[in-house]
């Protein structure tokens, strides 16, 4: 009847390890419970059209939208600010000019020939 | 009946090519008749031809290597001079033909609606077709000369269909660029078949793997082809052509691009593993197959780095997942170097250690995945362009709210590229780390790191497009229209297939492709 | 030594046209050395073909002697028919370009953010 069914749930074998949908499956079914649990404990205090549900910003007054949101410039600023150096020199390289494109491709090139071919 | 089907397996490799291309050249004429009716023409050529390639496909997987002659003939060539177009189609091929069966069909589908309101398009859907026609020309092709008229008719149609959007400037000077690189490569692709011609007098991949003797001159012709392919195919440092041409052309041209892209790093597994494969795996030559090996992984993991350090840095939707999409290549090729790095010997014949073969599978597995997974994700920037006319991250916000089903097509999307479980590309980028890991653990770490930073990079993009208050200016925008969510959900629902059932299709497909790639002789034993 | 003429002008092209296509800042310029790369390949495949006193291979019954092979004729000629095909379509972009930009500087066509 379910003959079908068994080359598709088959462990899917690396060389040493496995990786099997069904056993993600059943640890995302056990997470879930636990937190349906957690979430039941919680205060039943909530209601709806109060005060409760306006924003709160310590206290401060809340902006428009269109500054309330964080665009996608200042989302990693941290990171990049701090990989400046790095950053600068991938932007150096990365000139938009056609030529540029072609002189990568030559320097490859000749970076190959000599290695494969003169070495 | 029976016999109607065993005639369309039996000429498929002709009519693949032939039905696209003869269906490009109709829909102008039937682009006279009407919109609709165009359109219902385009997708009936595509679903025959994508219908045909899975015949093939399954033909391949069940009886073995298949060669067709043009003109008929023997498929055998007994004599030196080997002057025959002919198609041959391994494992290898067969697989990468499905990715370039379901790409070319769904952007088709998608483009009903996403390309409504322009004006050209039944010139649009020509190129499409044309395009479509190269790049299977490019995956099916056993003859070297071909290969090159492919790439050129692919880079052509490309090129035009990339400046689709006339009236902005970025959108050409991006298809100028890709037609220099495309020009320059193929250039070089051709001088090096001029090179095997000299030597050989044939212009069979076959018949050149059997005769291959790794003179000065075949050194240097692979170097060119190497180059080439791999600039074609955006490996840094020759990739910065790929997030220009990718990001602005529309969407639905980019999906049918990330094929093409793969066509040629196809092109060079073929060149890498077939035509010098004789003399890569014996004896004489462990140093030069290590070499290449560890080459090959420096250029990988450079690929890998630039590409996910780039992505996390960029404001434009679109440019984003192309220099994400850039990182994924480099995942695949760091396969690659990684067999051709550990190949031991047993019995007197090279033989790639397991954990190569291991890594060589997830590396073919992903090219599979990788095309979907960032096919999806371009379709889901273009329905967000659709939606909002925005592609810049710094201006969209709070669209889940208006475009559901778009916003978990991309969660589907995020999850999948950067190899989140269930999805299909965690079970491919597991295969790759758990075998680079018994070759070099440093290798592993980078590419997991790399990964995480990726996942960072659509978590951006989520939360900058879809996540964050309902801005006043976006209060009109509605869900995208059925064609586009159709497309999107045909590719979303292979990717959660493959990924809750990934040893059906690593067992079925995979297997026989990594095979095939690493069987020259056989390959060889095809035609003569 | 005039056998390896050829050949010397094969590489003179090639690198004529890599030179112009790196160090040009003009785009036609740029396009031309796209089609001395071009000339360079083509005129390679051309004298692969050729044998030292051969006849061209366009006779039924030969007046004797060698024929130069016609495979590479064939190759060449395929190939020009595409480079022409290319060339065009890089000239109109250029002419686009030209449109958008108003200049034809390669340093100055970057792309960069719209409007």
């Amino acid at each position: 009847m379910l003959e079908w069914i068994e080359p598709l749930i088959k462990t899917l074998t690396t060389d040493s390890g496995f990786w099997n949908p069904l056993v993600w499956g059943i640890v995302f079914i056990i997470s879930y419970l636990v937190i349906y649990i957690v979430r039941g404990m919680g205060k039943k205090e909530y209601k709806k059209d109060t005060g409760q549900t306006q924003v709160f910003l310590s206290g401060n007054p809340e902006y428009d939208k269109e500054k309330m949101h964080v665009p996608g410039a200042n989302v990693y600023w941290g990171f990049t600010e701090a990989l400046k150096w790095l950053y600068n020199k991938f932007d150096k390289m990365h000139t938009g000019n056609v030529s540029d494109y072609i002189l990568w491709f030559v320097l490859i090139m000749g970076l190959f020939l000599v290695i494969m071919v003169v070495i | 009946m029976n016999g109607v089907v065993d005639w369309l397996i039996l000429h498929s490799p002709a009519l693949i090519i032939a039905i696209p291309l003869l269906g490009a050249f109709l829909t102008i004429l039937i682009g006279k008749i009407g919109p609709r009716i165009r359109n219902v023409f385009v997708i009936i050529i595509m679903a025959i031809t994508s219908f045909l390639i899975l015949l093939l496909v399954n033909d391949v997987f069940t009886n073995g290597i298949r060669t067709y002659v043009f003109g008929g003939g023997s498929t055998s060539i007994e004599s030196s001079y080997a002057i025959r177009i002919l198609f041959e189609i391994d494992g290898l091929n067969a697989f990468i033909a499905i990715i370039a069966a379901i790409l070319p069909i769904v952007a088709i589908i998608y483009s009903w609606a996403f390309m409504k309101e322009h004006t050209g398009l039944d010139k649009y859907y020509t190129l499409i077709l044309l395009m479509t026609a190269g790049m299977l020309g490019m995956i099916l092709t056993g003859d070297l000369f071909n290969f090159f008229v492919f790439l050129e008719i692919t880079s052509i149609a490309s090129a035009a269909l990339i400046a689709f959007y006339l009236d902005k400037q970025n959108s050409i000077q991006a298809a100028f660029k890709y037609i220099v690189i495309s020009a320059i490569g193929a250039l070089f692709l051709l001088f090096a078949v001029a090179l095997f011609y000299g030597q050989y007098n044939a212009l069979n991949m076959a018949v050149i793997a059997n005769n291959i003797s790794f003179t000065f001159i075949d050194k240097i012709a692979l170097v060119v082809l190497f180059a080439a392919l791999a600039m074609k195919a955006g490996i840094v440092p020759m990739h910065m052509w790929l997030p220009d041409a990718y990001g602005r052309a529309p969407a639905s041209i980019t999906v049918i691009l990330i094929g093409t892209t793969l066509a040629s790093l196809y092109g060079l597994f073929r060149v890498i593993f077939t035509i010098y494969g004789k003399y890569l795996f014996s004896f004489d030559s462990t140093q030069m197959a290590l070499t290449l090996g560890v080459l090959i992984i420096i250029l990988a993991v450079v690929t890998i780095v630039i590409g996910v350090f780039m992505a996390l840095k960029q404001n434009d939707f679109k440019r984003m997942i192309a220099f994400a999409a850039i990182a994924e290549i480099g995942y695949m090729f760091l396969a690659v170097g990684a067999a051709l790095s550990t190949y031991t010997f047993e019995r007197g014949a090279a033989i790639i250690s397991a954990s190569g073969q291991m890594a060589l599978k997830g590396g073919i597995f992903h090219i599979f995945n990788d095309a979907l997974d960032v096919g999806l994700l371009f379709l889901v920037a273009g329905a967000v362009y659709y939606a909002a006319k925005e592609t810049s991250l710094n201006k969209l916000g709070g669209l889940a709210r208006n475009m559901k089903y778009t916003t978990v097509f991309f969660l589907i999307g995020l999850a999948a590229v950067s190899g989140l479980p269930p999805m299909n590309g965690f079970a491919s980028k597991l295969i790759i780390y758990q075998s680079m890991f018994q070759i070099n653990p440093l290798l592993t770490i980078v590419a997991i790191l790399c990964s995480i930073l990726l996942l960072a990079v659509f978590v951006k993009v989520f939360y900058s497009v879809f996540l964050g208050p309902k801005l006043p200016k976006f209060s009109g925008v509605k869900e995208v229209p059925k064609s586009m969510l159709i497309a999107m959900g045909i590719i979303a629902s292979i990717i959660v297939f493959i990924g809750l059932f990934p040893n059906i299709f690593v067992e079925n497909i995979v297997t026989p492709a990594t095979n095939a790639l690493q069987n020259a002789t056989s390959y060889i034993g095809g035609v003569l | 030594m005039a056998f390896y003429v050829p050949y010397i002008a094969v590489v003179a092209l090639i690198l004529i046209g890599l030179y112009a296509v790196v160090f040009k800042r003009n785009l036609i310029k740029i396009v031309i050395g796209i089609t001395f790369i071009e000339c360079g390949v083509n005129l390679f495949l051309i004298t692969l073909g050729y044998r030292e006193k051969s006849i061209a291979p366009i006779y039924t019954s030969s007046p004797g002697g060698i024929m130069s092979l016609p495979v590479p004729q064939a190759l060449t000629l395929t190939s020009i028919v595409i480079g022409v095909a290319v060339l065009a379509l890089m000239l109109s972009l250029v002419v686009h370009i030209y449109r958008h930009y108003k200049t034809l500087d390669a340093r100055k066509i970057i792309g960069g953010d719209e409007e």
